[in-house]
């Protein structure tokens, strides 16, 4: 089971540095939720698997009998999990503002914050900002 | 086990569930965030007396033993972060007074603010390396959300560089956490050290000591991580830019030195040769990138990039002077970066910008404005008798002490070229006559800021002004806490005693 979850997780990041690599916003997002799933599913492994015996305690014990599942990673996914996603939402509608505001969704052209020097020339297409000099 | 290692953390969190009671009432939602944070700081002193007078604090919540529960711990070096986190949270919550728009303030300013602050306490209190994650991400979410507050078209547009980046470190850093919980089988730093110091896996450690080396050079902005730093930390207003360039930047250094002192001491040739090379370009490619701005914000942004590198410098030495030199150095840039931040937001009050060519006459105008830049600017150069001279002089002594004579040729270099950028902001808006194109001239319905609003700008820089001042004269007392922090930080069985043998 883990040599197959650590090729999926490896397929996983590729995928993401592959399209964290473009130049369209949306699609750095999308590798950046792909990650995220990539490292879940990492710790979920590093927790070591084991199937069909959870941790359960029979009624009348302290502690559950022979071996068990460890819950902790599945605990630590679901928060990783649930901090993601509030992330991610609001990443989507910063994405979805920043499209509105500035109009183009390809990352060498947003250069609002960082406005050319004086002199310097840019390709075309470029988002200019306003210098205060 | 003691209790007063909560306060610092639920007093924010609660002054921020009553601002958002108080959503529609700006007036109260101002006082209470005062009020708040006033309290936070008296807490901060308090949790840092009793740490100096008794020790390691530690807290299990709910009773769960170590290492089974959710730890709090307290060490000097976390107390001192947390007492002068509280301090910039003063300041700055009064700062705010007189600075925020109504826009800002009516979406929520002062709740965010205090989040943020209760993350960042978080962060510097808690003994848990899962749940550090969680106060990072904490931190993380309320930052971007100050950023991108007002919704400015560059502001936008630095949040897009900031919280992409952010995002990727957060997951690097994740990643990094499984590894170390499958490699230890616990999650809690002091059991994880103990763990760590007869593991035979050496390789696999290293290999996520890099991972959070990377994860928290992204968010400490060291070279060649720290370029979403100079393209962000302008946009938003500066009471933001100020808690931003005080704060986030450290939480990433606390870490680095935390991991690096705590867990990840097995290979120091190795690991700690890698943390002092990156330290040299980050002090030099900051310093060069701060010497090519005019904007103001833009200098003191690339300075705090150029001064992360001092702090890298220092925990790279590894000795005890090192260690008591970086915590005086993060100690001495939060005051003196916050500082000239806001020092900087008075002067675009009173003159209209932040470029140099449309600053000037600020020293013949406002002496007192001027004085106040002046002490932060030669206690950031490095000159004597202010913090910053002490601050660097422990490090670079340490340096001496193990004889990295080029890095140390390095650190000297660099603390000449702040020298420079600090008198091109003193010549270029302070001693320059008044430009024709500056705002007050040029545009007739700019009005310098004045009155009450002036007071509630100038009150936190004095109080700043007055900390850098009395650090710097009377260190001596200062120092004997620093050596006892720098020795918990050598020694971590300390940490690893008070947390798990209680």
């Amino acid at each position: 089971m883990e040599p197959l979850l650590a090729i999926v997780i490896g397929i996983l990041v590729a995928l993401s540095v592959f399209l964290m690599l473009r130049r369209n916003l949306v699609r750095v997002v999308i590798g950046i939720v792909i990650l995220s799933n990539a490292v879940n599913l990492l710790i979920f492994t590093l927790g070591r698997l084991d199937r069909g015996i959870p941790p359960l305690i029979a009624s009348g014990e302290y502690v559950p009998s022979g071996a068990f599942a460890n819950p902790l990673p599945q605990a630590l996914v679901l928060t990783a999990i649930v901090i993601g996603f509030g992330l991610l939402s609001y990443a989507l509608v910063l994405v979805y503002r920043a499209y509105t505001e500035v109009g183009t969704l390809n990352v060498d052209e947003m250069r609002v914050a960082e406005p050319p020097y004086k002199g310097e020339e840019l390709p075309a297409g470029v988002i200019k900002g306003e210098d205060e000099a | 086990m003691s209790n007063i290692i909560i306060y610092p953390i639920l007093i924010p969190i609660l002054t921020a569930s009553l601002a958002l009671i108080a959503f529609k009432n700006r007036e109260l939602q101002r006082w209470l965030s005062v009020i708040g944070s006033v309290a936070t700081f008296i807490a901060g002193c308090v949790l840092l007396y009793v740490v100096y007078t008794e020790g390691i604090q530690v807290l299990q919540p709910g009773n769960w033993e170590a290492p089974f529960g959710i730890s709090m711990v307290a060490d000097l070096f976390s107390a001192l972060m947390v007492c002068v986190t509280g301090l910039m949270a003063m300041t700055i919550s009064i700062y705010s007074l007189g600075d925020m728009d109504k826009q800002r303030e009516s979406f929520g300013f002062q709740p965010l603010f205090q989040i943020l602050i209760f993350g960042v306490i978080g962060a510097f209190l808690t003994g848990d390396l899962f749940n550090l994650y969680v106060w990072f991400e904490v931190m993380l979410i309320t930052s971007f959300v100050l950023l991108a507050i007002g919704n400015g078209k560059a502001q936008l547009d630095g949040a897009v560089k900031y919280v992409v980046i952010n995002l990727l470190s957060s997951l690097i850093f994740l990643a990094g956490v499984g590894i170390m919980y499958g490699l230890t089988g616990t999650l809690n730093l002091a059991a994880m050290a103990q763990a760590l110091q007869d593991t035979e896996n050496t390789g696999l450690v290293i290999t996520a000591s890099m991972m959070f080396l990377v994860s928290f050079g992204i968010k400490s902005a060291v070279f060649p991580l720290f370029f979403w730093l100079p393209a962000s930390y302008h946009t938003p207003p500066v009471t933001i830019t100020a808690i931003f360039g005080a704060l986030l930047t450290k939480v990433g250094v606390y870490s680095l030195v935390r991991v690096f002192t705590l867990l990840f001491t097995q290979d120091i040739g190795y690991t700690h040769t890698i943390l002092l090379w990156i330290s040299v370009p980050t002090m030099v490619v900051g310093v060069l990138g701060a010497a090519s701005q005019y904007d103001v914000r833009k200098i003191l942004s690339f300075h705090i990039v150029s001064q992360i590198g001092y702090m890298i410098m220092g925990l790279a030495f590894f000795t005890k002077i090192a260690l008591a030199g970086v915590i005086y150095y993060i100690l001495h840039n939060i005051l003196a970066k916050t500082n000239l931040f806001l020092v900087a937001g008075i002067a675009q009050k009173l003159v209209g910008s932040f470029h140099l060519s449309r600053l000037g006459g600020l020293y013949k105008n406002y002496p007192l404005v001027s004085s106040l830049f002046a002490i932060s600017a030669i206690s950031l150069a490095g000159l004597p008798p202010l913090t910053g001279f002490w601050a660097k002089y422990t490090v670079i002594y340490a340096g001496l002490e193990v004889e990295q004579w080029v890095v140390i040729g390095f650190a000297l270099a660099v603390g000449l070229m702040t020298m420079f950028s600090m008198t091109k902001i003193w010549m270029g808006a302070y001693w320059s006559p008044l430009p024709d194109t500056a705002p007050v001239v040029a545009d007739k319905n700019f009005k310098p800021v004045a009155g009450a609003q002036l007071i509630a700008l100038l009150l936190p820089t004095i109080i700043i002004a007055g900390f850098i001042v009395v650090l710097g004269i009377f260190g001596e007392p200062f120092y004997a806490l620093l050596f006892e922090a720098a020795d918990q930080l050598l020694d971590p069985s300390m940490y690893i005693n008070a947390v798990l043998n209680p």
